[in-house]
C-alpha cells in the first residue's frame, strides 16, 4: 500500500471539514464537519501507524483515544446546542452575535459589521 | 520503513479497494457539507464513516474499524439525529443552511486542500508499506493499551466521565446556577 493514498484521502476529508465548519450556518452541521475533520486525523494516524510499524501501536491507540474524545465532544457540543436552542429558539451560528465586539447586541443589528461576514446575518435579523 | 516500493501502476488489489472506498468517503463527505436537507447530511455521514471503516480494514486496522462502526456510526450519528430532532429542524429542503461567507469558505478549503495535498505528496510520495494482516487485531492493540498506554487510557476514562456529567448538567433544566 502506497502511504500517499490514505494520506491524500485524509487531506481531502480535512479540507472538506474546513469548508463545512466555515460555510454551514446550522450548529449541528458545524459539529458534523468537525467530526469529518477528526476522522481525517484518524485516517492519518492509522496510515502512519501502518507505515512506521510501531511496536507499541501508538497510532492506532491514539486513534481509539481520538474516537473517545470525539464522542465526548459531540455529547457536550449537542448539550450546548440544545441549551442555546432552549434560550434562543435558533441554532444559526451567525445569528448568535451577543459577544461580538461591535458594541450593540445581536438582535438590534450592530451599526458596524465586519466586512463580508455580517451582512447576511444582519439581513436575517431585521425581517 | 524502507521497502522496495513497486510503482504506482498497476495498483495492487488492496490499493484499488482503498481508493474506491476513499472515493466514496470523500464524495459522501462533500454531500454532507453541501446537501440542503439536514437529515440527509447525517445519513451521508453514516456512509462516509462506513467507507472510512472499510478503509481501516484494508489498512489492517481491524479493531479500529470495528470501533469506528460501533462509536461513530452507532452512537455519534444517532446522537446527531437526536440533536436534529430536538432542535425542531425543518424536515425537507431548507434554503438557509449555508451562511453568507460561503465563497470565502470555498476559497479557504481549496487553499487548505492544495497546501496539504502538495505537502503530503512531496513528503510521502515514495513511502510504501506492505500490508500484513493481524497488525491491528484486538489482541496486540489491547495488550499495548493496557501495558504501555494505560495511564492515558485511565485519564481518558475520567475525561469521558466528566464529559458525561457535564452534558447531563448542561441539558437538565431544573439545575440552576448559584443565586
Amino acid at each position: 500500500m502506497h502511504i500517499v493514498y490514505p494520506v491524500v484521502v485524509s487531506a481531502l476529508l480535512f479540507s472538506i471539514g474546513v469548508y463545512g465548519v466555515l460555510a454551514r450556518r446550522n450548529a449541528i452541521l458545524v459539529l458534523m464537519s468537525v467530526e469529518l475533520m477528526l476522522n481525517a486525523v484518524n485516517l492519518n494516524l492509522v496510515a502512519f501507524d501502518v507505515w512506521l510499524r510501531d511496536r507499541l501501536h501508538g497510532g492506532q491507540v491514539l486513534t481509539l483515544f481520538v474516537i473517545v474524545i470525539a464522542a465526548a465532544e459531540i455529547g457536550l457540543g449537542l448539550a450546548i446546542v440544545l441549551a442555546v436552542y432552549r434560550n434562543r429558539q435558533s441554532i444559526d451560528v451567525d445569528r448568535l452575535r451577543d459577544l461580538s465586539e461591535t458594541g450593540a447586541s445581536g438582535e438590534a443589528g450592530p451599526p458596524e459589521e465586519p466586512v463580508g461576514v455580517g451582512e447576511d446575518a444582519d439581513r436575517e435579523a431585521r425581517p | 520503513m524502507t521497502f522496495e516500493a513497486p510503482g504506482f501502476w498497476p495498483p495492487s488489489g488492496p490499493e484499488v479497494v482503498f481508493l474506491l472506498l476513499g472515493l466514496v468517503a470523500v464524495g459522501s463527505a462533500l454531500l454532507v457539507v453541501t446537501t440542503r436537507q439536514l437529515v440527509h447530511a447525517a445519513l451521508w455521514l453514516v456512509l462516509c464513516f462506513g467507507a472510512l471503516a472499510g478503509g481501516y480494514l484494508v489498512l489492517t486496522a481491524e479493531f479500529v474499524a470495528w470501533v469506528q462502526v460501533l462509536i461513530y456510526v452507532g452512537a455519534i450519528v444517532v446522537l446527531l439525529l437526536f440533536g436534529i430532532m430536538l432542535t425542531r429542524a425543518p424536515i425537507g429542503r431548507s434554503a438557509d443552511l449555508d451562511s453568507g461567507n460561503r465563497w470565502a469558505a470555498v476559497l479557504v478549503a481549496l487553499a487548505t486542500a492544495g497546501v496539504l495535498v502538495s505537502v503530503v505528496v512531496a513528503g510521502f510520495g515514495t513511502a510504501y508499506a506492505p500490508l500484513e494482516p493481524g497488525q491491528g487485531a484486538a489482541k496486540p492493540l489491547g495488550s499495548s493499551i493496557f501495558r504501555t498506554w494505560v495511564l492515558p487510557f485511565e485519564a481518558l476514562s475520567v475525561l469521558l466521565l466528566a464529559a458525561l456529567i457535564g452534558a447531563i448538567v448542561l441539558s437538565r433544566t431544573d439545575i440552576r446556577g448559584r443565586e
